[in-house]
């Protein structure tokens, strides 16, 4: 075991910080970055539009894979929401900032506010000890898009292949699926909102695609402040 | 397009978010070692490609991105069903009349909308060689 792994290691496995925070030093840069300075993403607030577009940057995104009733007991434990056992399902806590996905049978997406995501991971593996499960962070692969307005429905009908209508998406419910030329993560977390998880280097493709999309309609793409 | 039931998602979705993956159940020779050429190269190279029932591997790509097999009429397009992995098809080319004569559960996909019907309805009723 090297020196660098020692502090943050939990049973055979060496986790570390991505979001060390601003006295390491290094300033995160959101996935929007390149878009916000060619100007296609605005700060939060301003004029209402039919559809509004949120970046959320740097949330805590984990994989949890793993056997259904072992992954089930540490997350309740840890977070206070049973895994979603049925395919589709999404489960939010109380305060609706946390969430758990069902990505495949033995595969689950863990989103959790900036800067959680590290001593969550460290808790579920202490919790978890020699049971067969992985767990990877991939925060940085993949970003938040949030969607809302009268019409964010309309403008998921022209961008993926999939039902978005009430009975296809109903609250609770999240699928893998095509948007525009590439994948997406569809959630539909409450009755007035969307929300797109996509990749890292695809996200100005998508915000590109969405601005193109809502233009009809009046759409707006702004950035929440981490 | 075909529209595929995925058995983990438990729903249908568009061909789009698939990938074929050849042909299903080929058994690995357990011991490569004491095969002959001929059996290895069977294995690793040769593929049945009949007229009439077949079963394909599939992946749902942008779903569950999980493997899983379709019984498939290579005349018709039709999905007979489809089903998980390690998991053995109810529909096989022995017995293809199961399910009109015994009313076995498959995939109601129905006719699919490319080259769904036979010019020749004969096409079908031909066993695979």
């Amino acid at each position: 075991m090297s020196e660098a792994r020692s502090e943050a290691s939990v049973g055979n496995a060496a986790t570390f910080d991505t979001h060390p925070g601003a006295d390491a030093g290094v300033t995160p840069e959101s996935p929007l970055q390149w878009s916000r300075v060619q100007g296609r993403v605005t700060e939060e607030g301003g004029a209402a539009e039919q559809i509004r577009v949120i970046e959320r940057p740097f949330l805590g995104h984990l994989v949890l894979r793993g056997g259904a009733i072992t992954l089930d007991e540490a997350v309740r434990a840890e977070l206070g929401v049973s895994l979603p056992g049925k395919p589709l399902g999404l489960v939010l806590d109380a305060e609706g900032s946390r969430s758990v996905q069902w990505v495949s049978p033995d595969e689950w997406l863990v989103i959790v506010p900036a800067g959680e995501e590290f001593e969550l991971e460290n808790r579920l593996r202490a919790r978890l000890g020699d049971a067969h499960f992985a767990i990877v962070n991939v925060g940085g692969g993949q970003t938040l898009l949030e969607l809302s307005g009268e019409k964010a429905r309309e403008l998921l009908m022209k961008s993926v292949t999939y039902d978005v209508h009430e009975h296809g998406l109903p609250v609770g419910k999240a699928v893998g699926t095509v948007f525009a030329k590439t994948s997406v993560v569809l959630r539909r977390p409450s009755e007035e909102r969307f929300e797109l998880v996509v990749r890292r280097s695809f996200a100005d493709y998508c915000v590109r695609w969405l601005r193109d999309a809502g233009r009809e309609y009046g759409l707006r793409v702004e950035s929440a402040s981490p | 397009m075909f529209h595929i039931f995925c058995p983990y998602c438990q729903e249908y979705r568009e061909e789009e978010e698939f990938h074929p993956s050849g042909q299903a159940h080929l058994i690995r020779p357990a011991d490569p070692a004491s095969v002959s050429d001929e059996e290895w190269g069977d294995y690793l190279f040769f593929r049945d490609n009949p007229r009439g029932i077949h079963h394909e591997m599939w992946v749902h790509r942008l779903g569950c991105r999980k493997f899983f097999n379709i019984t498939r009429d290579t005349a018709t397009y039709e999905i007979l069903e489809t089903y998980r992995m390690g998991e053995q098809p109810s529909i096989t080319a022995a017995n293809a009349e199961v399910r009109r004569e015994q009313g076995v559960q498959t995939a109601d996909g129905g006719w699919q909308t490319v080259g769904a019907q036979p010019e020749n309805s004969r096409l079908n009723e031909e066993t695979p060689s």
